[in-house]
């Protein structure tokens, strides 16, 4: 278990105040202004070593991203854009910081920042967290009364300056280029990649785009030592992780661990455990809804990390376990993900707009076993045509979900539909 | 909720902003660089829709499309696209029920009909009395925390179908229900008290 000493959430649950003088009690805005003396090239380093991938769902190297950015200015003014439009099924990891610690959230901005070049962070809000949105403002704003951000942030001799953007209700604004053209003023509908934000961005302006959690972390690295960071799990997948457990657990709840902690283990010792025991758990969606499911077979002896979760063709995503025990309707549950996507559909791309709806109405059926067995495949079949085919990932992860159902529980489809025929024929008086 | 406007004889003739969300809009377009004020149509769609008793007539975004400088189908788009808006009249309190797979997985289907029951409408329905709408809403969130429905600004969290009930009805009677979680657990620590920081570290 990762001990109190190496978590970097100290707040996690608001058991202390989210304000500027609990905040630096809790050594937040300790130092900064001597780690922006240490210089852009050495901050983005220091990320680099640290191994840190980002926390948002696609696991991207973070250190690598800030390089993207150009060295020196061509006149356009280049952004942080902050990912806070927390929506992925499962995920709720996002709203503690933005309630309880913001300040660490604002001190990650302007070192990520300018270490990345920018003159300003927009940190993005899902428009459902209203009082989180709130406490957001007041905190940039005794951030800016205190001269940590604003004409010479921290003392820095750097104008850098942060604004919180509400969004309005719309999952694809998570997308990083849905963000961009709904921080525009627009519809959030993805846009085609090249060019790729670091280069072309916000109002066509070098931008990157980051997780909450992601920047939220960059303090401590920087303060502790990126080996500090790297030292904790294992190559490739380091650091420390919020993870969120939710459905069929005893005791649901956010914990900060250390990435690559065996599932059962974190569900055991944080979550209360499965609801009537470990021999109870049906399946897990380890990492938010669009990461395929894994049964209880897999669950037994996974880790919880990029790379362990991706060898048994799942994903950490955004560390959101979602557990499912033996009540559970499991095709009932998947189907009501594809109707999710299918709602959450920009309308863009014809395969995603058209598929994702095709898709929810076969995986109704399928929950009555109102199909034939063949329909399975041709479920299969249709979502390989949907899965990239599309300008942005929605289509892959409408997809996933019933590629996960279908590879672990395709005999429980089957038996529905079988159940079926069997009680039509019956009932018609026919024998097989 | 339909994306379509409401039909004509909902719709206002006119619209203005109020000083106060005037001063309001100014503070938000200030946050973007000169000649980027579109980008504050959602912060100002909001102040319209607040000042408007919660839903958003044609008048209010030709007003928002005005003041941006912004060609009025833009606005159209923006306030069709968000879920947030609300297009057509809606009751005094708008309750949202997520029923997602996570708040499905505890319950959130049963709050559904004990309230659909309780208040005698539909989901996308108001009551008679004007009092409520009742809308089902896509993951809000807050799922270590569920089933969770959001009533006007605020999360209720923890719930079943007599807590539910129970906070619909201190709304009906003027109270205001205190928000977030409805058993005794601070915010998204395990029900049986936190297990980590249990002590300040040095």
């Amino acid at each position: 278990m990762l001990s109190d000493r190496d978590r970097i959430f100290t707040n996690l649950y608001g058991q202390d105040h989210w304000g500027l003088v609990s905040a630096r009690q809790r050594g937040v805005w300790d130092r900064t202004q001597t780690l922006l003396g240490n210089g852009r090239d050495w901050i983005v380093q220091q990320v680099k070593d640290s191994g840190l991938r980002g926390r948002g769902g696609a696991g991207f190297p973070t250190g690598l991203k800030m390089s993207f950015m150009p060295k020196e200015s061509d006149g356009r003014p280049a952004y942080l854009v902050v990912n806070a439009d927390e929506s992925e099924p499962g995920t709720c990891k996002d709203r503690d910081i933005l309630r309880h610690d913001p300040h660490r959230l604002l001190e990650g901005c302007v070192l990520a920042g300018i270490g990345m070049g920018a003159c300003a962070a927009y940190i993005y809000i899902r428009g459902e967290f209203i009082r989180e949105a709130r406490i957001l403002q007041e905190a940039v704003e005794e951030a800016r009364n205190a001269s940590l951000i604003g004409k010479n942030a921290c003392g820095s001799g750097r104008e850098f300056d942060i604004f919180v953007h509400r969004g309005a209700g719309a999952y694809i604004c998570g997308e990083e280029t849905g963000l961009l053209e709904s921080l525009e003023g627009k519809k959030g509908m993805p846009r085609l990649k090249p060019p790729f934000p670091a280069s072309v961005g916000l109002w066509g302006c070098p931008t990157t785009v980051s997780n909450v959690e992601t920047i939220s972390v960059i303090p401590e690295i920087l303060r502790r030592g990126a080996d500090w960071f790297s030292g904790l799990g294992r190559p490739n997948n380091t650091g420390t992780k919020l993870f969120c457990i939710s459905g069929h657990v005893m005791e649901p709840c956010n914990v900060e661990e250390v990435m690559g902690i065996p599932l059962k283990e974190l569900i055991e010792r944080h979550a209360g455990g499965v609801r009537g025991g470990w021999s109870n758990l049906l399946a897990v969606i380890p990492g938010g809804s669009s990461v395929p499911m894994i049964p209880k077979t897999i669950c037994n002896n996974v880790s919880m990390d990029f790379d362990a979760l991706a060898e048994v063709n799942s994903g950490l995503g955004t560390a959101a376990v979602i557990v499912m025990d033996k009540t559970t309707d499991v095709v009932a549950a998947i189907a009501r993900l594809s109707r999710f996507y299918m709602h959450e559909s920009c309308g863009q791309c014809t395969p995603c707009r058209e598929g994702t709806g095709w898709m929810w109405r076969v995986m109704e059926r399928l929950v009555l076993g109102k199909a034939e067995i063949e329909e399975i495949d041709l479920l299969l079949e249709v979502g390989s045509r949907i899965e990239g085919h599309t300008i942005c990932a929605h289509g892959d992860a409408s997809a996933w979900p019933i590629q996960g159902l279908v590879r672990h529980f395709r005999p429980e489809i089957e038996r529905r539909i079988l159940d079926r025929l069997k009680t039509q024929t019956s009932s018609s008086g026919l024998s097989v | 909720m339909s994306r379509s406007p409401a039909p004509e004889r909902f719709q206002p003739s006119t619209f203005s902003f109020s000083e106060e969300n005037l001063s309001r809009a100014e503070v938000v377009i200030g946050y973007y660089p000169p000649g980027r004020k579109a980008s504050a149509v959602l912060a100002l769609l909001d102040l319209a829709q607040r000042q408007n008793d919660g839903w958003l007539p044609r008048a209010a975004m030709d007003a928002v499309a005005k003041y941006l400088d912004m060609p009025r189908i833009r606005v159209y788009e923006v306030a069709t696209f968000y879920e947030m808006f609300n297009l057509a009249p809606i009751g005094e309190h708008h309750i949202r029920i997520c029923t997602t797979t996570p708040c499905q997985l505890r319950g959130a289907l049963d709050i559904v009909s004990r309230v659909e029951n309780h208040l005698n409408v539909e989901l996308g329905g108001t009551t008679n009395d004007g009092k409520f709408t009742v809308d089902e809403f896509e993951c809000l969130g807050a799922c270590v925390n569920a089933p969770v429905i959001w009533i006007d600004d605020d999360y209720y969290e923890d719930l079943d179908p007599d807590k539910a009930v129970a906070i619909i009805d201190a709304l009906c009677r003027g109270e205001k229900p205190t928000s977030g979680p409805q058993i005794n657990r601070l915010t998204s620590a395990p029900v049986s008290g936190a297990r980590t920081l249990l002590k300040p570290v040095d």
